[in-house]
Protein backbone atom coordinates (compact mmCIF):
# COMPACT_ATOMS: atom_id res chain seq x y z
CA UNK A 1 0.00 0.00 0.00
CA UNK A 2 1.10 3.39 -0.81
CA UNK A 3 -0.26 6.74 0.68
CA UNK A 4 -1.01 8.11 -2.13
CA UNK A 5 -4.13 6.90 -4.87
CA UNK A 6 -3.08 5.59 -9.01
CA UNK A 7 -4.83 8.80 -9.48
CA UNK A 8 -2.78 11.39 -7.35
CA UNK A 9 0.43 9.46 -8.66
CA UNK A 10 -1.07 9.79 -12.31
CA UNK A 11 -2.27 13.70 -12.24
CA UNK A 12 1.34 14.76 -10.46
CA UNK A 13 3.43 12.51 -13.16
CA UNK A 14 1.55 14.72 -15.70
CA UNK A 15 2.21 17.94 -13.70
CA UNK A 16 6.04 16.89 -13.93
CA UNK A 17 5.74 16.93 -17.48
CA UNK A 18 5.36 20.46 -17.66
CA UNK A 19 7.68 23.12 -17.19
CA UNK A 20 8.88 26.75 -17.57
CA UNK A 21 6.65 29.17 -19.55
CA UNK A 22 5.15 26.69 -21.43
CA UNK A 23 1.74 27.82 -23.43
CA UNK A 24 -0.52 25.12 -22.67
CA UNK A 25 -4.06 24.52 -24.27
CA UNK A 26 -5.70 22.70 -21.86
CA UNK A 27 -8.67 20.05 -21.20
CA UNK A 28 -11.28 20.22 -18.59
CA UNK A 29 -10.69 17.26 -15.85
CA UNK A 30 -7.20 15.37 -15.68
CA UNK A 31 -5.31 17.77 -17.75
CA UNK A 32 -6.76 20.70 -16.15
CA UNK A 33 -5.74 19.32 -12.52
CA UNK A 34 -2.44 18.62 -13.93
CA UNK A 35 -1.60 21.43 -15.08
CA UNK A 36 -3.40 23.82 -12.10
CA UNK A 37 -0.61 21.24 -10.02
CA UNK A 38 2.04 22.57 -11.81
CA UNK A 39 1.55 25.75 -11.50
CA UNK A 40 1.18 25.81 -8.06
CA UNK A 41 4.67 23.47 -7.35
CA UNK A 42 7.60 23.71 -9.68
CA UNK A 43 6.09 25.72 -12.88
CA UNK A 44 4.49 29.30 -11.50
CA UNK A 45 4.68 30.53 -14.85
CA UNK A 46 2.90 28.28 -17.44
CA UNK A 47 0.00 30.29 -19.02
CA UNK A 48 -2.90 27.98 -19.42
CA UNK A 49 -5.26 28.89 -22.19
CA UNK A 50 -8.87 27.71 -21.73
CA UNK A 51 -10.94 26.60 -24.57
CA UNK A 52 -13.75 29.02 -23.21
CA UNK A 53 -11.65 32.43 -24.56
CA UNK A 54 -9.08 32.73 -21.59
CA UNK A 55 -5.63 33.19 -21.93
CA UNK A 56 -3.16 32.91 -18.67
CA UNK A 57 -5.52 31.89 -15.98
CA UNK A 58 -4.75 31.74 -12.78
CA UNK A 59 -7.39 29.83 -10.61
CA UNK A 60 -6.79 29.12 -6.91
CA UNK A 61 -9.04 26.35 -7.22
CA UNK A 62 -9.87 23.35 -9.52
CA UNK A 63 -12.06 24.96 -11.80
CA UNK A 64 -15.61 23.04 -12.00
CA UNK A 65 -16.45 23.57 -15.66
CA UNK A 66 -14.62 24.96 -18.80
CA UNK A 67 -16.05 28.32 -18.37
CA UNK A 68 -15.80 29.19 -14.43
CA UNK A 69 -15.56 32.32 -13.29
CA UNK A 70 -12.39 31.82 -11.48
CA UNK A 71 -11.28 31.19 -15.22
CA UNK A 72 -12.09 34.57 -16.62
CA UNK A 73 -11.18 36.52 -13.28
CA UNK A 74 -8.25 35.31 -13.08
CA UNK A 75 -7.05 35.88 -17.02
CA UNK A 76 -4.62 37.76 -18.73
CA UNK A 77 -7.12 38.90 -21.16
CA UNK A 78 -10.66 37.17 -22.20
CA UNK A 79 -11.00 36.75 -25.56
CA UNK A 80 -14.39 35.42 -27.98
CA UNK A 81 -14.10 31.49 -28.60
CA UNK A 82 -13.59 31.93 -32.59
CA UNK A 83 -10.59 34.23 -31.51
CA UNK A 84 -9.28 31.21 -28.99
CA UNK A 85 -9.40 28.72 -31.99
CA UNK A 86 -8.43 31.61 -35.07
CA UNK A 87 -5.54 33.79 -33.62
CA UNK A 88 -3.93 31.76 -30.30
CA UNK A 89 -4.04 27.46 -31.47
CA UNK A 90 -4.33 27.55 -35.47
CA UNK A 91 -1.26 29.86 -36.16
CA UNK A 92 0.70 27.58 -33.86
CA UNK A 93 1.16 29.87 -30.58
CA UNK A 94 0.39 27.27 -28.04
CA UNK A 95 3.65 24.69 -27.21
CA UNK A 96 1.61 22.00 -25.34
CA UNK A 97 -1.98 20.44 -25.86
CA UNK A 98 -3.12 18.72 -22.87
CA UNK A 99 -5.95 16.12 -23.50
CA UNK A 100 -7.85 13.65 -22.13
CA UNK A 101 -9.16 10.67 -24.17
CA UNK A 102 -12.18 7.92 -23.89
CA UNK A 103 -10.27 5.81 -25.73
CA UNK A 104 -6.86 6.19 -27.08
CA UNK A 105 -4.64 3.89 -29.59
CA UNK A 106 -1.44 2.00 -30.11
CA UNK A 107 -0.33 5.11 -32.35
CA UNK A 108 -2.06 8.02 -29.75
CA UNK A 109 -5.34 8.40 -31.51
CA UNK A 110 -7.87 9.34 -29.22
CA UNK A 111 -11.71 8.66 -29.19
CA UNK A 112 -14.19 11.01 -27.59
CA UNK A 113 -17.01 10.32 -29.90
CA UNK A 114 -18.70 7.12 -29.91
CA UNK A 115 -17.82 3.61 -28.82
CA UNK A 116 -18.62 0.73 -31.15
CA UNK A 117 -18.41 0.10 -34.96
CA UNK A 118 -21.78 1.68 -36.09
CA UNK A 119 -20.83 5.79 -35.72
CA UNK A 120 -25.14 6.21 -36.35
CA UNK A 121 -25.89 3.31 -33.77
CA UNK A 122 -23.53 3.65 -31.34
CA UNK A 123 -23.13 1.16 -28.29
CA UNK A 124 -21.99 4.49 -26.59
CA UNK A 125 -22.99 7.83 -27.69
CA UNK A 126 -19.64 10.11 -26.10
CA UNK A 127 -19.42 13.98 -25.69
CA UNK A 128 -17.73 14.16 -28.92
CA UNK A 129 -14.84 16.50 -30.37
CA UNK A 130 -15.06 19.75 -28.26
CA UNK A 131 -11.55 21.88 -29.52
CA UNK A 132 -9.65 18.81 -29.37
CA UNK A 133 -9.04 18.07 -32.90
CA UNK A 134 -7.36 21.31 -33.58
CA UNK A 135 -5.68 21.24 -30.50
CA UNK A 136 -4.14 17.56 -31.95
CA UNK A 137 -3.32 19.39 -34.82
CA UNK A 138 -1.74 22.62 -34.22
CA UNK A 139 -0.36 22.46 -30.89
CA UNK A 140 3.89 21.85 -31.42
CA UNK A 141 3.33 18.65 -29.05
CA UNK A 142 0.28 17.33 -27.47
CA UNK A 143 0.40 15.22 -23.77
CA UNK A 144 -2.35 12.84 -23.50
CA UNK A 145 -3.83 11.94 -19.69
CA UNK A 146 -5.86 9.31 -19.29
CA UNK A 147 -7.03 6.05 -17.04
CA UNK A 148 -5.96 3.12 -18.25
CA UNK A 149 -7.40 -0.14 -18.90
CA UNK A 150 -7.78 -2.79 -21.60
CA UNK A 151 -10.98 -0.56 -22.64
CA UNK A 152 -9.60 2.91 -23.13
CA UNK A 153 -6.01 1.81 -24.19
CA UNK A 154 -6.98 0.09 -27.60
CA UNK A 155 -5.50 -1.50 -30.70
CA UNK A 156 -7.69 0.77 -32.78
CA UNK A 157 -10.16 3.36 -31.63
CA UNK A 158 -13.80 3.19 -32.96
CA UNK A 159 -13.68 6.70 -34.40
CA UNK A 160 -10.55 9.10 -34.78
CA UNK A 161 -12.08 12.14 -32.95
CA UNK A 162 -8.46 13.71 -32.95
CA UNK A 163 -5.78 12.62 -35.28
CA UNK A 164 -2.36 11.28 -33.20
CA UNK A 165 -0.13 9.39 -35.47
CA UNK A 166 -2.73 7.39 -37.42
CA UNK A 167 -1.16 4.13 -38.63
CA UNK A 168 2.53 5.50 -37.94
CA UNK A 169 5.43 7.64 -38.54
CA UNK A 170 5.01 9.65 -41.72
CA UNK A 171 1.23 10.21 -41.61
CA UNK A 172 1.13 13.78 -40.00
CA UNK A 173 3.41 14.98 -42.37
CA UNK A 174 1.59 13.16 -45.25
CA UNK A 175 -1.20 15.22 -44.09
CA UNK A 176 0.06 18.25 -43.38
CA UNK A 177 -0.21 18.54 -40.16
CA UNK A 178 2.15 20.87 -38.41
CA UNK A 179 2.78 19.79 -34.37
CA UNK A 180 4.08 17.26 -33.65
CA UNK A 181 0.99 15.33 -31.94
CA UNK A 182 1.49 13.04 -29.16
CA UNK A 183 4.96 13.30 -27.69
CA UNK A 184 3.73 11.46 -24.34
CA UNK A 185 0.96 9.78 -23.05
CA UNK A 186 0.57 9.74 -18.85
CA UNK A 187 -1.89 7.06 -17.02
CA UNK A 188 -2.53 5.77 -13.62
CA UNK A 189 0.19 3.04 -14.44
CA UNK A 190 2.67 4.59 -16.70
CA UNK A 191 4.37 6.75 -19.03
CA UNK A 192 4.63 6.02 -23.08
CA UNK A 193 6.53 7.41 -25.55
CA UNK A 194 6.20 7.19 -29.48
CA UNK A 195 8.81 5.34 -31.13
CA UNK A 196 11.08 7.52 -32.87
CA UNK A 197 10.43 5.24 -35.84
CA UNK A 198 7.01 3.73 -35.84
CA UNK A 199 5.75 6.35 -33.99
CA UNK A 200 3.84 3.38 -32.01
CA UNK A 201 3.38 4.17 -28.05
CA UNK A 202 5.64 2.33 -25.93
CA UNK A 203 5.76 1.77 -22.31
CA UNK A 204 9.01 3.89 -20.75
CA UNK A 205 8.22 4.12 -17.23
CA UNK A 206 6.34 2.64 -14.83
CA UNK A 207 4.99 4.40 -11.68
CA UNK A 208 6.39 3.75 -8.07
CA UNK A 209 4.15 0.57 -7.06
CA UNK A 210 3.60 -0.76 -10.40
CA UNK A 211 3.99 -4.14 -12.02
CA UNK A 212 4.48 -4.38 -15.62
CA UNK A 213 2.33 -7.41 -15.88
CA UNK A 214 -0.16 -4.68 -14.33
CA UNK A 215 0.52 -2.43 -17.32
CA UNK A 216 0.23 -5.13 -19.91
CA UNK A 217 -2.69 -6.37 -18.42
CA UNK A 218 -4.64 -2.66 -18.98
CA UNK A 219 -3.31 -2.50 -22.84
CA UNK A 220 -5.40 -3.63 -25.89
CA UNK A 221 -2.47 -4.55 -27.87
CA UNK A 222 0.95 -6.30 -28.04
CA UNK A 223 2.64 -3.83 -25.73
CA UNK A 224 6.18 -3.01 -26.62
CA UNK A 225 8.92 -1.71 -23.43
CA UNK A 226 11.82 -0.11 -23.95
CA UNK A 227 15.03 -1.55 -23.10
CA UNK A 228 15.89 0.62 -20.24
CA UNK A 229 12.50 1.24 -18.33
CA UNK A 230 12.29 3.87 -16.27
CA UNK A 231 10.42 4.30 -12.76
CA UNK A 232 8.81 7.01 -11.73
CA UNK A 233 9.65 8.59 -8.88
CA UNK A 234 6.83 8.61 -6.13
CA UNK A 235 4.71 11.84 -4.84
CA UNK A 236 6.64 14.20 -2.98
CA UNK A 237 5.32 15.51 0.26
CA UNK A 238 5.17 18.80 -1.18
CA UNK A 239 3.43 17.75 -4.83
CA UNK A 240 0.41 15.67 -2.30
CA UNK A 241 0.04 18.43 -0.38
CA UNK A 242 -0.46 20.75 -3.13
CA UNK A 243 -2.75 17.90 -5.19
CA UNK A 244 -4.94 17.54 -2.23
CA UNK A 245 -5.24 21.72 -1.49
CA UNK A 246 -6.19 21.94 -4.87
CA UNK A 247 -9.19 19.17 -4.83
CA UNK A 248 -10.22 20.03 -1.36
CA UNK A 249 -10.84 24.32 -2.22
CA UNK A 250 -12.95 23.02 -5.36
CA UNK A 251 -15.32 21.31 -2.99
CA UNK B 1 -34.51 48.98 -33.03
CA UNK B 2 -34.94 45.71 -30.15
CA UNK B 3 -38.67 45.37 -28.75
CA UNK B 4 -38.74 44.78 -25.01
CA UNK B 5 -40.83 42.64 -23.57
CA UNK B 6 -41.97 39.49 -21.56
CA UNK B 7 -40.28 36.13 -22.69
CA UNK B 8 -43.17 34.27 -23.59
CA UNK B 9 -44.44 36.56 -25.85
CA UNK B 10 -40.53 36.70 -27.26
CA UNK B 11 -40.50 32.97 -27.52
CA UNK B 12 -44.33 32.87 -29.21
CA UNK B 13 -43.34 35.22 -31.84
CA UNK B 14 -39.82 34.08 -32.90
CA UNK B 15 -39.41 30.59 -32.53
CA UNK B 16 -41.70 28.45 -34.92
CA UNK B 17 -41.95 24.81 -35.40
CA UNK B 18 -39.15 23.80 -37.73
CA UNK B 19 -37.10 26.53 -37.08
CA UNK B 20 -33.07 26.27 -36.68
CA UNK B 21 -32.91 27.30 -33.22
CA UNK B 22 -29.26 28.21 -31.83
CA UNK B 23 -29.13 28.91 -28.17
CA UNK B 24 -25.22 30.05 -27.45
CA UNK B 25 -23.65 30.28 -24.09
CA UNK B 26 -20.30 28.72 -23.09
CA UNK B 27 -20.69 27.53 -20.07
CA UNK B 28 -21.26 31.36 -19.15
CA UNK B 29 -24.86 33.43 -19.63
CA UNK B 30 -26.74 30.27 -20.86
CA UNK B 31 -30.13 30.78 -22.17
CA UNK B 32 -31.88 28.18 -19.56
CA UNK B 33 -35.34 30.13 -18.94
CA UNK B 34 -35.89 30.98 -22.98
CA UNK B 35 -35.05 27.50 -23.53
CA UNK B 36 -37.18 25.98 -21.19
CA UNK B 37 -39.57 28.70 -22.32
CA UNK B 38 -39.11 27.21 -25.56
CA UNK B 39 -40.43 23.52 -23.83
CA UNK B 40 -43.40 24.68 -22.31
CA UNK B 41 -44.89 26.36 -25.81
CA UNK B 42 -44.44 22.83 -27.35
CA UNK B 43 -42.52 23.55 -30.41
CA UNK B 44 -41.60 20.72 -32.45
CA UNK B 45 -38.66 19.75 -34.99
CA UNK B 46 -36.57 22.38 -34.25
CA UNK B 47 -32.94 22.07 -35.56
CA UNK B 48 -31.27 23.09 -32.18
CA UNK B 49 -27.27 24.40 -33.32
CA UNK B 50 -24.84 25.26 -30.44
CA UNK B 51 -21.20 24.42 -29.86
CA UNK B 52 -21.95 23.06 -26.01
CA UNK B 53 -25.22 21.74 -25.81
CA UNK B 54 -25.52 20.62 -22.16
CA UNK B 55 -28.48 20.28 -19.85
CA UNK B 56 -30.86 22.59 -21.41
CA UNK B 57 -30.28 20.80 -24.84
CA UNK B 58 -30.85 17.98 -23.05
CA UNK B 59 -34.32 19.19 -21.82
CA UNK B 60 -35.33 20.11 -25.04
CA UNK B 61 -34.38 17.15 -26.73
CA UNK B 62 -35.84 15.39 -23.86
CA UNK B 63 -39.29 17.17 -24.41
CA UNK B 64 -39.03 16.36 -27.90
CA UNK B 65 -38.56 19.59 -29.54
CA UNK B 66 -35.86 18.14 -31.90
CA UNK B 67 -35.83 16.31 -34.74
CA UNK B 68 -31.77 17.55 -35.34
CA UNK B 69 -28.89 18.83 -33.56
CA UNK B 70 -25.91 20.59 -34.95
CA UNK B 71 -23.09 20.72 -32.74
CA UNK B 72 -19.39 20.40 -31.58
CA UNK B 73 -19.52 18.73 -27.53
CA UNK B 74 -22.49 17.28 -25.89
CA UNK B 75 -21.75 17.01 -22.32
CA UNK B 76 -22.69 17.95 -18.50
CA UNK B 77 -19.82 19.63 -17.56
CA UNK B 78 -17.94 18.34 -14.58
CA UNK B 79 -20.32 15.46 -14.47
CA UNK B 80 -20.56 13.36 -17.42
CA UNK B 81 -23.58 12.20 -19.99
CA UNK B 82 -26.42 14.54 -21.29
CA UNK B 83 -28.72 11.10 -20.80
CA UNK B 84 -31.78 12.38 -22.43
CA UNK B 85 -29.18 13.15 -25.69
CA UNK B 86 -27.83 9.68 -25.77
CA UNK B 87 -31.52 7.63 -25.30
CA UNK B 88 -32.22 10.14 -28.41
CA UNK B 89 -28.98 9.15 -30.17
CA UNK B 90 -28.94 5.55 -29.31
CA UNK B 91 -32.87 4.23 -28.68
CA UNK B 92 -34.84 7.55 -31.17
CA UNK B 93 -36.65 8.43 -27.56
CA UNK B 94 -38.64 10.60 -27.56
CA UNK B 95 -38.43 10.85 -31.08
CA UNK B 96 -35.31 9.90 -33.36
CA UNK B 97 -32.43 12.82 -33.34
CA UNK B 98 -30.50 13.55 -36.42
CA UNK B 99 -27.00 14.77 -35.73
CA UNK B 100 -24.93 16.77 -37.71
CA UNK B 101 -21.12 16.98 -35.74
CA UNK B 102 -18.20 18.99 -35.83
CA UNK B 103 -15.31 20.23 -33.99
CA UNK B 104 -15.71 23.74 -31.74
CA UNK B 105 -13.47 25.48 -34.31
CA UNK B 106 -15.23 24.20 -36.91
CA UNK B 107 -18.74 25.30 -35.25
CA UNK B 108 -16.88 28.87 -34.21
CA UNK B 109 -16.28 28.93 -37.94
CA UNK B 110 -19.84 28.51 -39.04
CA UNK B 111 -20.90 31.43 -36.70
CA UNK B 112 -18.25 33.78 -37.88
CA UNK B 113 -19.20 33.23 -41.52
CA UNK B 114 -22.50 33.49 -40.74
CA UNK B 115 -22.24 36.73 -39.16
CA UNK B 116 -19.99 37.85 -41.80
CA UNK B 117 -22.45 37.29 -44.44
CA UNK B 118 -20.28 34.69 -46.49
CA UNK B 119 -20.99 31.24 -47.44
CA UNK B 120 -18.50 29.34 -45.84
CA UNK B 121 -15.12 29.56 -43.79
CA UNK B 122 -12.02 28.21 -44.11
CA UNK B 123 -9.52 26.69 -41.24
CA UNK B 124 -6.99 24.10 -40.83
CA UNK B 125 -9.62 21.60 -39.62
CA UNK B 126 -10.49 17.96 -38.75
CA UNK B 127 -7.34 16.47 -40.96
CA UNK B 128 -6.85 13.10 -40.28
CA UNK B 129 -10.07 12.54 -38.49
CA UNK B 130 -13.30 10.37 -39.11
CA UNK B 131 -15.49 13.59 -38.51
CA UNK B 132 -15.20 14.31 -42.60
CA UNK B 133 -16.91 10.48 -43.12
CA UNK B 134 -19.88 11.25 -41.20
CA UNK B 135 -20.76 14.91 -41.23
CA UNK B 136 -21.44 16.33 -45.09
CA UNK B 137 -20.36 19.65 -43.66
CA UNK B 138 -16.94 19.27 -43.64
CA UNK B 139 -15.01 19.45 -46.66
CA UNK B 140 -11.14 20.13 -48.52
CA UNK B 141 -10.60 23.32 -50.12
CA UNK B 142 -7.71 24.46 -52.04
CA UNK B 143 -6.39 27.35 -51.05
CA UNK B 144 -6.44 29.76 -54.78
CA UNK B 145 -3.00 31.65 -53.97
CA UNK B 146 -0.80 28.57 -51.82
CA UNK B 147 -2.32 25.62 -53.43
CA UNK B 148 -2.42 24.35 -50.17
CA UNK B 149 -5.17 21.83 -48.98
CA UNK B 150 -7.50 23.35 -46.00
CA UNK B 151 -10.76 22.33 -44.50
CA UNK B 152 -14.19 24.40 -45.45
CA UNK B 153 -17.41 24.79 -43.50
CA UNK B 154 -20.92 26.50 -44.33
CA UNK B 155 -22.07 29.33 -42.91
CA UNK B 156 -24.23 28.83 -39.92
CA UNK B 157 -27.44 30.94 -40.48
CA UNK B 158 -30.07 30.10 -37.81
CA UNK B 159 -33.70 31.40 -37.99
CA UNK B 160 -33.36 32.35 -34.57
CA UNK B 161 -30.59 33.28 -31.51
CA UNK B 162 -30.98 33.30 -28.36
CA UNK B 163 -28.88 34.50 -26.10
CA UNK B 164 -28.60 35.66 -22.05
CA UNK B 165 -26.72 38.88 -20.86
CA UNK B 166 -26.32 40.66 -18.33
CA UNK B 167 -28.42 43.81 -18.77
CA UNK B 168 -30.01 46.16 -21.12
CA UNK B 169 -31.15 49.90 -21.56
CA UNK B 170 -34.58 51.25 -22.36
CA UNK B 171 -33.52 51.54 -26.25
CA UNK B 172 -32.91 47.28 -26.54
CA UNK B 173 -28.78 47.98 -26.75
CA UNK B 174 -27.46 44.78 -24.55
CA UNK B 175 -24.37 44.98 -22.49
CA UNK B 176 -22.75 41.06 -21.83
CA UNK B 177 -19.01 40.83 -20.19
CA UNK B 178 -17.04 38.11 -18.48
CA UNK B 179 -16.85 35.12 -21.08
CA UNK B 180 -18.65 35.53 -24.46
CA UNK B 181 -18.47 32.04 -26.39
CA UNK B 182 -19.79 32.50 -29.53
CA UNK B 183 -22.89 34.75 -28.61
CA UNK B 184 -21.86 37.79 -30.95
CA UNK B 185 -21.32 35.52 -33.57
CA UNK B 186 -25.10 33.69 -33.50
CA UNK B 187 -26.73 36.80 -33.11
CA UNK B 188 -25.28 38.71 -36.13
CA UNK B 189 -26.11 35.10 -38.21
CA UNK B 190 -29.20 34.72 -37.35
CA UNK B 191 -32.14 36.15 -39.33
CA UNK B 192 -33.99 36.86 -35.83
CA UNK B 193 -32.74 37.40 -32.48
CA UNK B 194 -33.63 37.29 -28.54
CA UNK B 195 -31.69 38.52 -25.16
CA UNK B 196 -32.76 37.96 -22.10
CA UNK B 197 -31.16 40.16 -19.52
CA UNK B 198 -30.79 39.78 -15.74
CA UNK B 199 -31.98 43.53 -15.81
CA UNK B 200 -32.98 46.34 -17.83
CA UNK B 201 -31.25 50.00 -16.60
CA UNK B 202 -31.35 53.62 -18.00
CA UNK B 203 -27.66 54.14 -18.82
CA UNK B 204 -25.31 51.19 -19.89
CA UNK B 205 -22.18 52.04 -17.85
CA UNK B 206 -18.67 51.15 -19.07
CA UNK B 207 -17.14 47.80 -17.62
CA UNK B 208 -14.00 45.81 -18.30
CA UNK B 209 -14.18 43.79 -21.54
CA UNK B 210 -17.80 44.50 -22.34
CA UNK B 211 -19.50 44.50 -25.54
CA UNK B 212 -22.25 46.34 -26.54
CA UNK B 213 -24.88 44.80 -29.27
CA UNK B 214 -26.29 47.63 -30.64
CA UNK B 215 -30.33 47.69 -30.33
CA UNK B 216 -31.18 47.55 -34.17
CA UNK B 217 -28.84 44.10 -34.40
CA UNK B 218 -31.38 42.57 -31.66
CA UNK B 219 -35.15 41.64 -32.78
CA UNK B 220 -35.91 41.25 -28.89
CA UNK B 221 -35.29 41.92 -25.64
CA UNK B 222 -36.91 40.36 -22.27
CA UNK B 223 -36.04 40.58 -18.74
CA UNK B 224 -35.34 37.61 -17.21
CA UNK B 225 -33.27 37.63 -13.74
CA UNK B 226 -31.71 34.41 -13.18
CA UNK B 227 -32.86 33.25 -16.77
CA UNK B 228 -29.16 31.92 -16.94
CA UNK B 229 -29.22 29.19 -14.00
CA UNK B 230 -27.61 27.01 -13.19
CA UNK B 231 -25.19 28.47 -15.64
CA UNK B 232 -23.97 31.99 -14.16
CA UNK B 233 -23.98 35.50 -15.24
CA UNK B 234 -20.92 36.99 -14.37
CA UNK B 235 -21.55 40.06 -11.74
CA UNK B 236 -25.06 38.64 -11.08
CA UNK B 237 -24.91 35.44 -9.80
CA UNK B 238 -22.66 32.42 -9.36
CA UNK B 239 -22.90 28.47 -11.06
CA UNK B 240 -25.32 25.98 -9.27
CA UNK B 241 -22.95 23.15 -9.32
CA UNK B 242 -25.26 20.85 -7.78
CA UNK B 243 -28.12 21.80 -10.08
CA UNK B 244 -25.59 20.24 -12.52
CA UNK B 245 -25.05 16.68 -10.20
CA UNK B 246 -28.48 16.82 -9.47
CA UNK B 247 -29.92 16.69 -13.16
CA UNK B 248 -27.52 13.44 -13.59
CA UNK B 249 -30.00 11.00 -12.34
CA UNK B 250 -33.37 13.25 -13.57
CA UNK B 251 -31.98 12.94 -17.18
CA UNK B 252 -30.93 8.96 -16.58
CA UNK B 253 -34.43 7.93 -16.24
CA UNK B 254 -37.45 8.82 -18.49
CA UNK B 255 -40.02 8.59 -15.92
CA UNK B 256 -37.57 11.23 -13.10
CA UNK B 257 -37.54 12.84 -16.58
CA UNK B 258 -41.18 12.56 -17.10
CA UNK B 259 -41.80 14.25 -13.75
CA UNK B 260 -39.59 16.88 -14.13
CA UNK B 261 -41.21 17.83 -17.51
CA UNK B 262 -44.44 17.87 -16.04
CA UNK B 263 -43.39 20.62 -13.44
CA UNK B 264 -41.64 22.92 -15.89
CA UNK B 265 -45.20 22.56 -17.70
CA UNK B 266 -47.37 24.20 -14.96
CA UNK B 267 -44.74 26.84 -14.08
CA UNK B 268 -45.89 29.43 -16.48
Amino acid sequence: MTDWTSDEMMAIAAARALSGRQRVFVGIGLPSTAANLARRTHAPDLVLVYESGTLGSKPDRLPASIGDGVLAETADAVISVPEVFNYWLQPGRIDVGFLGAAQLDRFGNINTTTIGDDYHHPKVRLPGAGGAPEIAASCREVYVVVRQSSRSFVEKVDFITSFGHGTGRGDRERLGLRGAGPTLVITDLGVFRPDPETAELVLTDVHEGVELDAVRAATGWDLKVVATLGRTPPPTAEELTALRALKEASK
Amino acid sequence: MAEIGTLADAVGELVGDGDVVALEGFTHLIPTAAGQEIIRQGRRDLTLVRMTPDIVYDQLIGAGCARKLVFSWGGNPGVGSLHRFRDAVQNSWPVPLEIEEHSHAGMANRYVAGASGLPFAVLRGYVGTDLPSVTATIKPITCPFTGEQLTAVPALNPDVAIIHAQRADRQGNVQLWGLLGVQKEAVLAARRSLVTVEEVVDELTPVPGAIVLPSWAVTKVAEVPGGAHPSYAQGYSERDNAYYAEWDPISRDREAFAQWLAGIKEAA
